[in-house]
């Protein structure tokens, strides 16, 4: 805990003063979306932060959830609703019960403190730190081309289906022969070994 | 309290990014460190989108672009789980810092 509340501190001290500008330009009152946003993004972080230190593997994985949830939760605030709904679908529906799978076939679920070892923590909080101080450096100061005010897209799921059948074709089939390859290729590796 | 703008959301997805950074670089079970490998490429997505958002194309590239990362990620975790496996087998542990039979 004090570990996220040091990276927490870091983040108020060197993100949020680059935040001054942008809260000039866009200062309004606070609409209830506004809110939601941040509730949203705390919620993804928060749990962002227990997947990187949570020490019971499981916990890890149920913060993983959570952190899906909320990236879901920030596609559809982005009105990207279909690429929530996939989100949802396969990585909730799918990668998160592969990998609790995964968790239940191999680690000793008994013994909770010793399921999901660290090393090496001081270098990697330090790496932490000086992501989260580039990339929040070069979020707020690079002028982005951007406009807040852009119409939604009226029909997401319309265009992506026109856009995979027209102009994306070949990446499309190549990402079905990927999957594919992905399914043979999982079942040879995992598979028990028959020796004669 | 401000209207979230890009750099709002380019943060969440820097700050998830680090966070995935740490638990690869930190975590010794193999399947922890997966976890952190799904966290970055999610924070991937959340700019893509994002960007997609404020910088509207009438073909969603972004959202297109995040799609076939998804699909990727899929892959990946179901590869990846596969060799967990695997490994769990050969060497019964999952442990990153255990499976160096190569080494000897």
């Amino acid at each position: 805990m004090v570990v996220v509340a040091f990276v927490f501190w870091i983040f108020v001290k060197e993100v949020l003063p680059g935040l001054a500008p942008v809260a000039t330009q866009g200062a309004e009152l606070a609409r209830p979306s506004d809110l939601l946003f941040y509730v949203i993004a705390a919620v993804s972080i928060v749990s962002g932060a227990g997947v990187a230190f949570s020490r019971s593997i499981i916990y890890a994985a149920l913060s993983l959830l959570g952190a899906l949830l909320g990236i879901g939760a920030l596609f559809i605030f982005l009105s990207a609703d279909y690429v929530a709904v996939s989100q949802l679908l396969i990585y909730i529906g799918g990668v998160l019960v592969l990998i609790l799978f995964a968790v239940m076939l191999t680690s000793k679920i008994g013994d909770k403190s010793h399921t999901n070892p660290s090393i090496g923590v001081l270098p990697g909080i330090g790496l932490t730190v000086a992501l989260i101080a580039v990339l929040g450096y070069v979020a707020t100061k690079t002028p982005w081309i951007s406009n807040p005010n852009a119409p939604n897209p009226a029909q997401t799921a319309r265009t992506i289906g026109d856009v995979f059948l027209k102009e994306y074709l070949l990446p499309f089939e190549v990402s079905s022969l990927v999957l594919l390859a992905t399914l043979i290729g999982a079942v040879v590796v995992a598979r028990k070994e028959i020796k004669e | 309290m401000l209207a979230p703008g890009l750099p709002h959301f380019l943060i969440v997805g820097a700050v998830l990014f680090a966070f995935g950074t740490y638990t690869v670089v930190t975590r010794t079970n193999a399947v922890g460190i997966l976890m952190g490998v799904e966290l970055i490429l999610n924070a991937a997505n959340v700019n893509f989108v994002a960007f997609n958002r404020f910088n509207p194309s009438p073909l969603l590239t972004g959202q297109v672009f995040s799609i076939f990362v998804i699909v990727l990620a899929a892959a990946e975790a179901a590869v990846a789980l596969a060799i967990v496996l695997a490994i769990f087998m050969t060497a019964k542990t999952i442990d990153a810092t255990q499976a160096d039979t190569l080494k000897e």
